[in-house]
């Protein structure tokens, strides 16, 4: 009945996926920003009193509930494309990946859907303190959220913890702390959730430097600045940090995302960074990758050819070769199966010595041209460069807001006000950027090394995918278009007088 | 298969079934806002409306997503199968969903771009569509699908995609069986049973409230109707069994009836989910002062709806059962997750009358005054 997948069925799936997950990224950093802001401002009125602080707090609380609902949206949509779309990958891998989307549901979702409610709800309803609670609960069970959800994504970039079980033909999990606290995961939480705050941060500032050039609110605005602004600089700075330990992870479990990251055809020793073009630091790269400035790093063609040490001592397989190692684990699937339907004891000891054997090569299997094993090398290069370059230069831009704010010069100079105003569309590309580098440089492999898309995907029609493709396209652009017109009324209009 | 890995597919269906059986309680919101237009006949009415749910919505979407959560990490088949098979059933429950998630908060807000009438028009549909659509899939648990698994194609390099679905309309197919879509209207109908019973509950308005309970005869006959003959006709037919040695699946006369009767905990369960349903309700409609009527009715509907999902599920039945291959149906031990994992969530779950707590305290929080069309001036979040 079937013969073949469809391979721009494949491609309409990715594109709904990377679709989704890039409008969620639209409104989740701004959600996990502002809820840290908004939390220290409360603090701030619960400790002094001061109803100054509680305007301030109850205006960014306003934007965080019109930038809220889209995200919880685009997540439902996300969780369930992992089943619509990618169902032989929720098979194969669902007892790994399943269970921190099922915690996710019960520590995280639960505590932010009830906190937020008396966050927005309960001004007058419940006491200052419970409200407080409330707001830096809503924050926290976003956060937690954040985590199992990188767990999930670590997952797919290093898979750790399981073991495959011929019997059931899919991947089980054997140390849930393995996967839970993946080193990967650890340092790919702290990049990203920090990155979201520095992203409120720009945020805050960038709204609040509007009304200093409209010379309204200016009190709010500079308080609101100040705050931002220091949340902003130790948030870009743990992110700067974690993404160097994250790109010389990368460099170790996932060498073809670097070398591709990093335009690297051929690799050698002492390679130098590449800024752009022909401007490079020398050693860099091979620093970076291997904390050794003469350390070996490998290029794309050297990772398809194979025959360079490893740094366990053992040579790097050629991709042909990796692929034969594939197919045999794949056939001895087959053997095994066969062999257990006709009882045949022997038989399936034998097969499964050499699944076990060519476990570590499994996905290569499906893969039916080494080439396909190369991401996209141009927008790796420059998603990486617009992610980093952006990060340095806002931490310039928050150190700057420091400055001027202790020489009480914040509401005075006008230029940096535009600066930050058109500063914020420029954290929301940083922000996209960094998943692009991510996620591209992942593929084709939906979980590295162990299956790649074609044996991820479910079967459906090309012509379904593409409809369900351009409903969502339509549906999260006019939300898109409206919450960004809510925002901007809600901007003009500024926080509420004080009574 | 040892006792202990039995035990922890047993309590993952249970968990699984009490997060689907608070979902359909929760469908008070969609059913609610069914409501909207033909109950609010005033701007102001509609607001009180709209604020009543819209303080809860968050709870359906979370239990909502924390089922799917739950089920993939319990029964990977099934979520493969399924979300992946009847493709198009899900994604109209999913467009309604996010076409709901916005509404709320954008309907009254300057800028909105579609203007305050298309948002609560968003609400109605995902008040109609949401609950027929689970309703009528959860009746293919009953009813079957049409699917194939084969995990032998895992070795097939060119299709190695292991479920399949049987036919080219991806779960739309759902409505060629009267009998999902005959409990998709039951749970229709009890949604806005539901919905009414909460803004009994929780508005206070001399107009309002009346109208809502006359509303709930309209809506009682239907739901009662669909209900019992979903129940009776369930009873009467052949329900897919497995048979505990071979793993085989068989057709078994008065499947779901024995069931019942080989588990009378849950037939008591069903029993007093039912009455307590019935109870609720008659007295709302009788007793213009009662307005307690929703948590009789919404605790009977949780009990009711968790015995029938463990009904489908336990005393070794097939719970998603194929229609295209006997054999390629769903039961708990074909399709759950390996005893590590059920054991290390498990653990987790232990979490969970902690997370209930904190939920019951805050909703208390919030509702302890009703809502009042003065109330919502003040208020200065409301919609």
């Amino acid at each position: 009945m079937f013969e073949s997948i469809d391979t721009s069925m494949i491609d309409w799936s990715r594109a709904q996926f990377a679709l989704t997950a890039m409008y969620h990224w639209l409104f989740v950093p701004l959600t996990l920003g502002l809820a840290v802001i908004m939390g220290v401002m409360e603090t701030l009125y619960v400790i002094t009193g001061n109803e100054f602080w509680k305007r301030t707090a109850k205006f960014w609380i306003k934007l965080f509930g019109i930038n809220f609902a889209v995200g919880v949206a685009t997540g439902l949509i996300l969780e369930f494309q992992f089943g619509t779309n990618w169902s032989n990958y929720s098979w194969f891998v669902g007892d790994i990946f399943g269970a921190p989307l099922a915690i996710e549901g019960i520590l995280a979702f639960f505590m932010e859907a009830t906190f937020v409610a008396v966050m927005f709800f309960g001004w007058n309803k419940v006491g200052k303190k419970f409200h407080l609670a409330s707001t830096w609960l809503t924050g926290l069970g976003a956060t937690i959220s954040a985590w199992w959800i990188l767990v999930a994504n670590s997952w797919m970039q290093y898979p750790v913890g399981m073991e495959f079980n011929p019997d059931t033909v899919r991947n089980e999990m054997i140390d849930f702390m393995a996967v839970a606290f993946s080193p990967v995961a650890v340092m790919k939480f702290l990049h990203t959730v920090l990155s979201c705050w520095m992203l409120g941060a720009v945020f805050v500032i960038g709204v609040s430097a509007w009304y200093l050039i409209r010379k309204r609110e200016k009190e709010f605005a500079v308080g609101s600045m100040k705050i931002a602004a220091w949340v902003g600089l130790f948030a870009a700075l743990v992110t700067a940090g974690t993404g160097d330990k994250s790109a010389y992870q990368v460099a170790q479990v996932q060498p073809m995302k670097l070398a591709a990251m990093e335009a690297l055809y051929d690799g050698g020793t002492a390679e130098p960074l590449t800024i752009v073009g022909n401007i490079k630091i020398p050693k860099m790269l091979s620093y970076l990758a291997t904390h050794d400035l003469d350390g070996y790093v490998p290029g794309i063609n050297n990772i398809l050819l194979g025959g360079y040490t490893l740094p366990d001592g053992s040579k790097a397989l050629p991709v042909i070769e990796k692929m034969n190692r594939g197919k045999k684990a794949i056939a001895a699937l087959a053997d095994f199966r066969q062999a257990k339907q006709e009882g045949g004891e022997a038989k399936m000891m034998a097969s499964q010595k050499v699944i076990e054997e060519n476990m570590p090569y499994f996905g290569y299997g499906y893969i039916q041209d080494p080439n396909s094993l190369v991401p996209n090398v141009w927008m790796l290069f420059w998603a990486f460069r617009v992610m980093v370059g952006l990060g340095m230069y806002f931490i310039l831009f928050f150190i700057v807001i420091l400055f001027l704010a202790r020489k009480h010069k914040l509401s005075k100079v006008t230029w940096l006000h535009w600066v930050a105003l058109w500063s914020i569309p420029l954290a929301y590309i940083a922000s996209q950027a960094g998943w692009i580098v991510a996620e591209m440089g992942r593929q084709p492999w939906a979980i590295q090394d162990l299956l790649p898309l074609n044996a991820a995907v479910s079967n459906l029609q090309t012509g379904s995918v593409q409809t369900t493709f351009f409903i969502f396209l339509i549906m999260f652009t006019v939300l898109l278009i409206a919450e960004i017109g809510i925002m901007v009324k809600a901007i003009k209009k500024g926080p509420e007088e004080s009574k | 298969m040892d006792s202990a890995y039995i035990f922890l597919q047993n309590y993952w269906w249970f968990l699984v079934s009490l997060l689907g059986a608070f979902l359909v309680f929760l469908l008070f919101v969609q059913g609610g806002n069914s409501l909207l237009f033909r109950l609010g006949k005033t701007d102001e009415e509609r607001t009180m409306l709209v604020n009543s749910t819209g303080r809860k919505w968050e709870f359906t979407f979370t239990t909502l997503v924390t089922f799917g959560g739950a089920f993939f990490a319990s029964f990977p088949l099934f979520y493969s199968t399924s979300f992946g098979g009847a493709y198009w059933l899900w994604m109209i429950i999913l467009f309604s969903f996010v076409l709901q998630a916005v509404s709320y908060e954008f309907q009254s807000k300057l800028g909105n771009l579609l203007g305050k009438r298309t948002y609560q028009w968003f609400l109605v549909i995902n008040g109609i569509v949401g609950p027929v659509l689970l309703g009528a899939a959860v009746a293919t648990f009953f009813n079957g699908s049409n699917f194939i698994v084969n995990k032998a194609n895992m070795t097939d390099q060119m299709m190695p995609v292991i479920s399949q679905w049987a036919n080219g309309w991806h779960g739309l197919d759902a409505f060629t069986d009267i009998w999902n879509i005959i409990l998709g209207f039951a749970v229709f109908f009890l949604a806005r049973l539901l919905g009414n019973l909460y803004f009994i509950n929780n508005i206070r308005d001399e107009k309002l409230i009346p109208r809502c309970r006359r509303q709930l005869i309209t809506d009682a006959v239907p739901f009662l109707l669909f209900f019992l003959a979903f129940v009776i006709r369930t009873m009467f037919k052949d329900g897919f069994a497995v048979d505990p040695t071979t793993q085989q699946i068989v057709l078994e006369p008065y499947k779901y009836f024995h069931n019942l009767i080989d588990m009378p905990v849950l037939l008591i369960l069903f029993l007093i989910g039912v009455v307590a349903v019935l109870f609720g309700l008659i007295k709302s409609i009788l007793c213009s002062t009662y307005t307690k009527g929703i948590w009789f009715t919404g605790s009977g509907t949780v009990v009711t709806v968790l015995a029938l999902l463990l009904c489908v599920g336990y005393n070794n039945t097939a719970y998603y059962p194929s229609t295209a291959d006997l054999q390629s149906s769903l039961t708990l031990a074909n399709s759950c997750s390996s005893e590590f994992t059920l054991r290390t969530m498990a653990y987790v779950s232990i979490l969970v009358p902690f997370v209930l707590a904190y939920i019951v305290y805050a909703w208390r929080a919030i509702d302890r005054k009703p809502i009042t069309a003065d109330e919502l001036k003040e208020d200065e979040h409301a919609y």
